[in-house]
């Protein structure tokens, strides 16, 4: 009987040491004040401000460093205007066409498919449908950038993901796809 | 009697033909319904669904509010047929709020017509729910079966050893009866006594346990503030499987900053809105195999988002009612060391999987890395880096080599183990 005792003792044990460990809970940190940022980081709390967040939104009207303003609005006027007008700052030398190539396969060739003719992955398995081939639509540089920046129908806005100057390596990028189909 | 068999083989003929005009006709309905589908989605799902709104009205059943010769001319050019002056066509953009509708002059009239038999098709049943409940009933009954089983030996067992002591009862009996003794075990040193009397066995078996406890203790010290394998539940259910698995999305889709800057960044809502303005409930039950939880399920999580970021579905418009989302956070360095995501993404070119793992098979994310110093040392010792092309630094790079001797450098040669370039 007392060896049944001693089992059930060990295996008591053995079972609390193990199970304190949760996956859902972070672990114990030595000295936590070494840990945690005295400044604010990136998507941390602060009680500085009102909605509690390190992350605000620029003062109304300010411009970030590099930024050039864009001239044409979201609408359909808009859309015609930068179809019409709207050129490529980017000359022969600064277009890098492995990195426009790239970032096309990042964020466009999921629906848009790498060849540009509307048979990305979404589109094959039926998830996001009625995305043309670039050989049907009559596109130009200007709306290419234009519908990047603020998106048309279902396809959502890109700013946010590539800068300025990473949608005209895209926008490359879609005309030589274009003219290849 | 050949009479008769005249007679039988004259009225299959009929039957077979009367199938055979009734299959045709059929299979003739539903290649233009095919044919429509094939159209509707290349041509017109972009901005509509058949039972919902989305960009422009839900389609089905149009041929009943619409004569299907107006229906041509909308779709063949619709900002024409408003300038012309033609009121429905009036009242139908100013009730879309005005939105244009692309021209397809190139859809022949045989084409609309099969896009508008495929509107027409009524709605069909939920079948796959149907399908996917009798598939978890059949796993509940899996998982019932297999405890029966393990009961069953169990009962079996306990029988067994209970046959074994009543054999023994019996036999005891039975020796009792007959006037034999059993032998009476001579009572020996207890082993504990004959242990603490033995005084090296002692000394060797401390010795041991000492080293024992050191090795656990060292072990637990060791995993403090080490968090491989953390996988909180997020306040959004998302599934890196779905996404990044079976999608294919690329990471750095959503993880957009780690290209350029020193957090991977945690997707605002629009980014999921980019598809998630479309999919609006989970659409994988063709081929649901792949994911473990209900299609209600994750249909409810997309509504969490819309929730969030203000999406009003039947609408399709953001209300600008906002709930930020309040997501848990997985990796966390400390605040002591350094680390760069453009760094080892853009300029390494690493993959994302080499330091968070098979993401693309989580379910829930989890921390796969332990994220120690001697893990990140281990790989800037063990990683060659591409130098090719980089002419500015051409000349330290040769002098690099040839101080250590070596073809390729790897990070840590290159400085990657200065305490200062992490710690500072």
């Amino acid at each position: 009987m007392k060896a049944l005792y001693k089992i059930v003792a060990l295996v008591g044990v053995s079972v609390v040491t193990t199970s304190c460990f949760n996956k859902s809970k972070p672990n114990y940190q030595f000295f936590p004040n070494m840990y945690e940022s005295v400044a604010y980081e990136t998507y941390s709390q602060s009680g500085a401000f009102k909605n509690g967040k390190e992350g605000q939104l620029p003062a109304k009207g300010s411009i970030p460093r590099g930024f050039e303003p864009y001239a044409y609005e979201n609408s359909t006027a808009g859309y015609e205007l930068a179809k019409a007008n709207l050129k490529s700052p980017l000359d022969s030398t600064k277009i890098d066409s492995k990195k426009g190539t790239e970032l096309f396969n990042i964020y466009c060739a999921i629906c848009h498919g790498e060849a540009g003719d509307g048979k990305g992955k979404l589109v094959k398995r039926e998830k996001f449908l009625g995305v043309p081939s670039y050989a049907d639509r009559p596109i130009t540089e200007g709306s290419v950038f234009h519908v990047i920046t603020y998106g048309l129908n279902s396809m959502g806005s890109h700013a946010n993901q590539l800068s300025q100057e990473e949608r005209w390596q895209v926008v490359d990028h879609v005309m030589k796809l274009k003219a290849g189909l | 009697m050949k009479k008769v068999g005249n007679h039988k083989s004259f009225s299959k003929i009929l039957l077979f033909s009367l199938a055979l005009v009734l299959s045709f006709s059929f299979t003739s309905n539903a290649q233009d319904a095919a044919a429509g589908k094939a159209l509707f989605n290349s041509n017109c799902a972009a901005c509509h669904k058949l039972d919902a709104a989305m960009t422009g009205p839900a389609l089905r059943g149009v041929t009943e509010r619409h004569d299907t010769a107006w229906l041509h001319k909308w779709i063949k050019n619709s900002s024409e047929l408003i300038k012309s002056g033609d009121a429905k066509a009036i009242k139908v953009f100013e009730e879309n709020d005005k939105k244009v509708m692309t021209a397809f002059p190139q859809l022949s009239d045989a084409d609309i017509d099969n896009i508008l038999a495929y509107t027409s098709q009524p709605k069909e049943e939920p079948k796959a729910a149907a399908a996917g409940g009798g598939a978890t009933a059949g796993a509940q009954e899996g998982g019932v079966s297999n405890n029966l089983v393990l009961g069953v030996l169990a009962v079996v067992l306990a029988m067994l050893v209970a046959m074994l002591l009543f054999v023994k009862n019996v036999l005891n009996k039975i020796a009792k009866a007959n006037g034999i003794e059993a032998p009476v075990k001579e009572k020996s040193l207890p082993i504990w006594i004959a242990f603490a009397r033995n005084q090296f066995l002692v000394l060797v078996s401390v010795i041991v346990m000492l080293l024992v406890g050191a090795y656990f203790i060292y072990g637990y010290l060791m995993q403090i503030g080490v968090d491989q394998g953390y996988e909180p539940i997020q306040p959004i259910h998302f599934s890196h499987k779905i996404h990044a698995g079976d999608n294919g999305i690329d990471c750095k889709y959503c993880h957009s900053s780690a290209r350029v800057s020193k957090t991977s960044g945690i997707p605002s809502l629009n980014v999921c809105m980019n598809c998630h303005k479309n999919i609006n409930e989970f659409q994988g039950d063709a081929d649901s195999t792949y994911v473990e939880h209900t299609k209600e399920f994750y249909s409810a999580e997309i509504q969490k988002l819309y929730d969030a970021v203000g999406w009003d579905k039947t609408a399709q418009k953001y209300t600008g009612k906002v709930k930020p989302v309040k997501w848990v956070r997985v990796h966390n360095l400390p605040d002591f060391v350094y680390f760069n995501h453009s760094q080892h993404v853009s300029v390494a070119g690493l993959e994302c999987q080499k330091c968070h793992g098979p993401v693309e098979t989580m379910e829930i994310m989890r921390q796969h890395s332990p994220l120690t110093m001697g893990w990140c040392v281990n790989c800037h010792r063990e990683t060659n880096v591409n130098v090719e092309g980089n002419e500015y630094y051409k000349k330290i790079h040769e002098e690099l080599s040839k101080k250590y001797g070596v073809d390729k450098l790897t990070a840590a040669q290159m400085g990657g183990l200065e305490c200062g370039k992490c710690h500072y």
